[in-house]
């Protein structure tokens, strides 16, 4: 499969991004001049991006879904970035950092990638510094650092509990800087609907306004998509509510493979589901589970007390309280990483021991660290998580315990990219979330943000500056060329098909229901059966959304219910995808849990001899079932171990 | 603004000094001394063009501002603003034009008169004055003059207890220690000021 | 519990608008106040309505979108949260809750709810940004110390989420707090002071071609942040404008 090329360069693998700077093309001042490149999102790793490749000197096009840049998503990030700057001396290095996400990943991400992006880490912060960001310090001046999840040393750099919100910040001046010095043009309020494809090369967009509803086409040499990840299939998620997965998918429907569809991140602490007009999920840190202690009550008559607000938390005895965490896991208790953590609240929820009005919560419980350490030192650490908590719960954490639940956080897969973020479509590159590439099966905290500025700050300067090199006697195309009329038409029959459908059902009726399958069926724990299931659920679901949707209101104006409906309609074609490929992958790894592939405990387990590929998913046609490539991981450098937190 | 403002305020506790001479003795004479050092003192009355232009500042600025302010919101909220804020600050527009019209009452009714008008002379041991003291008890016997006085003075103690700190955060100084310090040394300044003035028309009208 | 809501429409940005009054019935006080809009615009689409439309994304107050005028206070009767983080238990059963974009010329309203805040992006632009090269090899993070104060200083400015409640909230339609916010956070740090005089002078001179309103120190602006950024943000700023003002210009290349 020669499209499949990794272009993995050659070399040890702490020489490899080395040899390829030194060998790859370059493009002179004179001629960035005339090449255009449009990046698709404006958070971390498109913001990065159009800031970089525009101080470079190329015409940069960013268009954002938003009234701003600013409003990206990247912007809820709370935790912080992980760099292996080693300023804690705990012994830290590149190499550690590298190991660490990899096997955080389950062996599923390939090498040569994790590796760039440890290497490149440092930069990021050295960048970010200079912008500006006030990241946290230590008395002395120097930088702060905190430990997260999955590593044994302290490599985190936050600002507060809003690191994300610094970063995108950062790179939103640095964007400002570009566009006020006319190298970037930003355009706001544009929905991305489809991929020009000029003689098999990405070579530009339809987008809409989102203002005025007029489809507008656009020319580029390139085109970079930032436009992160797909979560929101599930309805409920801690994604934001614009979040959509339908660039990655337009572009999927164009050519362009989907590597891991299905890997999915679950984090554990989040704040439950409390009715059925909920919109989204709230997400608790992390770090919450360093002094809070999850359990459920032993009795099963005590839970459904509970449900039914017959019984207080505060009133049910030490011994009868089971802290499922500390049980299974002794020798990481509550600290176990997020896939697991999730799993095993689902676990005793599904036995029925679950608390809360719906059952399906469990409690995180600060009681134990309030006497051992005061409040006021309870305080200082999560004040504000626990302000934010008593806001929407209207409980208050420090009298009873917290009530959390896992929930859809994080996309590992993704838009199929070879090393050099090139998917496979000639000229249309992936950043950030909306790339399947570094991650694995699971990714570890903190670590989204560093890829998403790797890529955009460090990565694609270099990489897209080597595909433009050879595209430099390419005049600008006119946007009336065949190519551009047929995608627009294409946009405008399937916007008018919509419309016309005229229906009695709501847009959220149907993605409400199509995330109570993918929840149930493609969620945190998958079954043959189960997903053989959903399949023809969604298959249904899709027909009858096309057969009774109903979008008021006219196209060629603001209409935020079509905005809504344009994205439910990919949704309800990629759950069916994500299905597909978690049915296909007969093991367990990192958040991907197969029930018929686990241990003796109830733990995941992998099977590297028939799975250490990455999934690589080609569409065939809307009547045609999409074609299963596989990218072999190999692991040149690295000892694959079987994954133990007991 | 703030400037103008501050100069303005130093003004206000000038004239208060002056005036509340009339207060101290029945025959007016002191006060009729400091008037007649005020008229009559050549570096007072260079010093007079400058309090001019610093009245003709704030107010011309306090108009532009407030127009620029208009415009910059065309359309007003349906409901008013609950925000919670430092009531008065509101109002400065409506303090100060009804402070200017008491300004204008005051020069027609007083400065020109002792500045151009025929004013009788009274003679003292220390000497022959004009006896501006006579106006101003004249004035205070008057129960509307009085009570439009004193509206008056009272909304410019509210201008005043708002003016006062803001002109220090607006020429910048806003700190954890001293700007309490500010605000309160403002609110005495305020009250203190207003009841200085609010005094004389009180004394004056029921005392002698 | 059921309410009255009174909500401001338009249909686009050049045509006029007007109140419109919509009864919801029960609503969960545990709803978040953009979730019982949520309710009301599936019962409207269901009628063959066009919802209301309004700017929302995160809903975990940090993104910055929602932007709504509730009852006379911008993100509502609750202090220190945004719209979309406040519930509906600030509410009273039966009550009549008024519901208004923001106002202000350089904040044109869209479409009901919805206003343009590119006028935000277009301060920024004009300087709030300190001018490194993006990619490319720069000094260690740590060879520059910062002392903690000054960075948690700057922090405290940098929280600012850009929604634009401090223009709405000023009885001015002032934008002082939004940009002192920027230009503080950038004097504090060390990175900043270098072009220090021009960003404040370019940042005040574009928000004033904007057309915000002036600042009159009425402090709506701090009781209405949803981060609470402290006015004392405006007063660093203004030292900075006068002080740039103040002293001698510098060489121009």
């Amino acid at each position: 499969m020669a499209k499949l090329d990794a272009k993995i360069p050659k070399g040890p693998l702490a020489e490899k991004w080395n040899n390829y700077k030194v060998q790859q093309n370059l493009v002179n001042p004179a001629n960035k001049r005339k090449l255009d490149i449009i990046v698709v999102g404006t958070g971390l790793a498109g913001a990065a991006a159009a800031a970089s490749l525009g101080e470079m000197g190329f015409n940069v096009k960013i268009f954002g879904i938003h009234d701003s840049p600013r409003r990206a998503h990247s912007i809820a990030a709370q935790g912080g970035i992980n760099a292996a700057k080693n300023y804690t001396n705990d012994g830290d290095s590149v190499h550690r950092l590298y190991n660490d996400t990899i096997k955080g990943g389950d062996y599923r991400s390939r090498e040569a990638n994790v590796y760039r992006l440890a290497e490149v880490s440092n930069s990021i912060i050295d960048q970010c510094v200079a912008q500006g960001v006030p990241f946290a310090r230590e008395y002395g001046g120097l930088l702060d650092n905190r430990s997260f999840g999955g590593a044994q040393v302290s490599r985190t750099f936050y600002a507060r509990g809003q690191t994300g919100q610094q970063l995108l910040l950062g790179a939103y001046s640095a964007l400002s800087k570009e566009i006020n010095k006319g190298s970037v043009k930003m355009y706001t309020r544009r929905d991305m609907m489809d991929l020009v494809v000029v003689d098999g090369r990405a070579r530009g967009v339809i987008m809409r306004n989102l203002v005025t509803g007029a489809l507008e086409r656009y020319f580029a040499h390139a085109v970079v998509i930032a436009t992160g990840g797909y979560g929101n299939v599930f309805f409920l998620s801690t994604n934001a509510m614009a979040s959509n997965g339908s660039v990655a998918w337009k572009t999927y429907k164009k050519g362009a493979f989907f590597g891991n569809p299905s890997f999915t991140q679950i984090h554990p602490t989040c704040i439950p589901v409390h009715g059925d007009y909920q919109s989204k999920l709230t997400l608790m840190s992390e770090s919450l589970r360093n002094d809070g202690r999850i359990w459920v009550p032993r009795k099963k008559e005590d839970a459904e007390k509970i449900q039914r607000g017959e019984l207080k938390p505060t009133s049910i005895a030490e011994e009868d309280r089971d802290y499922y965490l500390e049980r299974r896991y002794p020798a990481f208790g509550n600290l176990v990483p997020r896939d697991v953590a999730s799993r095993a609240a689902k676990e005793r929820c599904d036995a029925g021991f679950g608390v809360g009005s719906t059952g399906l919560a469990v409690y995180l419980d600060f009681a134990d660290a309030i006497k051992r350490l005061g409040r006021h030192v309870i305080e200082a650490r999560y004040g504000n998580l626990f302000q934010m908590y008593e806001k929407i719960v209207d409980e208050n954490p420090y009298e009873t315990p917290m009530m959390i639940y896992p929930a859809v956080h994080y996309t590992m897969g993704g838009i199929w990219v070879d090393y050099e973020l090139q998917t496979t479509i000639p000229g249309l590159f992936a950043a950030g979330e909306a790339n399947f590439s570094d991650h694995g099966a699971n990714r570890l905290g903190a670590s989204a943000l560093m890829q998403g500025l790797a890529d955009g700050y460090f990565v694609l300067p270099y990489t897209l500056q080597n595909y433009l090199a050879d595209q430099i006697g390419v005049k600008p195309l006119p946007t009336d060329l065949p190519e551009f009329d047929k995608t627009e038409r294409d946009t405008q029959e399937l916007i008018d098909r919509l419309m016309s459908v005229n229906g009695d059902q709501t847009v959220d009726h149907y993605h409400r229901k199509l995330g109570l399958i993918m929840w149930d069926y493609v969620g945190m724990s998958r079954n043959k059966e189960g997903l053989e299931k959903s399949i023809g659920l969604i298959k249904d679901l899709r027909a009858d959304f096309w057969k009774n949707v109903r979008i008021p209101g006219k196209a060629d104006s603001m209409n935020v219910e079509l905005e809504k409906a344009l994205r439910v309609v990919d949704f309800l074609e990629m759950g069916e995808l994500m299905a597909r490929d978690a049915l296909m992958r007969e093991e367990s790894c990192g958040g991907h849990f197969r029930e018929e592939y686990q241990t003796a405990e109830g733990e995941a387990l992998r099977n590297d001899k028939d799975f250490s590929f990455v999934a690589v998913w080609e569409y065939r046609g809307a009547d045609n079932e999409p074609v299963l490539h596989k990218e072999p991981l190999v692991f040149e450098f690295t000892e694959v171990k079987q994954r133990s937190y007991k | 603004m703030s400037l103008a403002g501050l100069f303005l305020i130093t003004f206000l506790v000038v004239h208060l000094t002056i005036n509340i001479l009339i207060l101290f003795d029945d025959t007016r004479e002191l006060f009729n001394q400091a008037a007649h050092f005020m008229l009559t003192n050549p570096l007072i009355q260079t010093f007079q063009w400058v309090l001019f232009a610093g009245f003709i500042i704030h107010i011309i600025l306090g108009f532009v501002l407030q127009i620029q302010n208009w415009i910059a919101r065309p359309m007003r909220y349906e409901r008013k603003g609950f925000s919670e804020t430092s009531y008065f600050s509101k109002f400065m527009i409506h303090t100060g034009v009804i402070v200017l019209i008491f300004l204008g009452l005051h020069f027609a009714n007083f400065f020109f008169k002792v500045k151009f008008g025929p004013i009788e002379m009274i003679a003292y041991e220390s000497g022959v004055y004009k006896d501006v003291g006579a106006l101003v008890v004249a004035l205070f016997k008057d129960i509307w003059y009085v009570i439009f006085y004193i509206i008056s003075l009272l909304l410019l103690g509210f201008h005043l207890q708002h003016g006062f700190q803001s002109a220090f955060q607006s020429l910048g100084l806003n700190h954890k220690t001293y700007t309490p310090a500010i605000k309160l040394i403002g609110n005495i300044y305020s009250v203190l000021v207003t009841a200085g003035y609010l005094a004389i028309p009180i004394v004056i009208y029921f005392f002698k | 519990m059921d309410l009255t809501l009174r909500i401001w429409r338009q249909a686009s940005a050049e045509s006029k608008g007007q109140f419109v009054d919509y009864q919801v019935q029960n609503i969960s006080a545990d709803a978040s106040f953009l979730e019982m809009l949520d309710i009301l615009n599936e019962s409207l689409v269901m009628k063959g309505e066009e919802p209301v439309a309004f700017d929302h994304d995160c809903r975990e107050g940090i993104c910055g979108a929602c932007s709504l005028y509730i009852n006379g206070r911008p993100h509502g009767p609750d202090r220190g949260i945004t719209t979309c983080q406040m519930h509906m238990r600030n509410f009273k059963d039966g009550e009549t809750i008024v519901i208004e974009p923001w106002r202000a010329k350089p904040f044109p309203v869209i479409k009901d709810l919805m206003v343009d805040r590119t006028a935000f992006d277009e301060i920024i632009q004009a300087g709030g940004f300190i001018t490194v090269r993006t990619g490319g090899t720069l000094p260690d993070a740590n060879a520059l110390p910062i002392p903690r104060a000054a960075a948690e200083d700057a922090m405290d400015a940098a929280s600012c989420i850009g929604c634009g409640a401090c223009v709405a909230a000023c009885k001015n339609a002032s934008a002082m707090l939004f940009v002192a916010a920027k230009v503080s956070q950038f004097a504090l740090l060390p990175q900043g002071r270098p072009e220090a005089r021009e960003r404040v002078q370019n940042m005040v001179a574009k928000m004033d071609e904007l057309g915000f309103g002036n600042c009159t120190n009425t402090y709506a602006c701090e009781a209405e942040c949803p981060k609470e950024i402290s006015v004392s943000h405006i007063a660093r700023m203004n030292r900075e404008f006068f002080g740039a003002k103040l002293s001698a210009p510098l060489k121009k290349e």
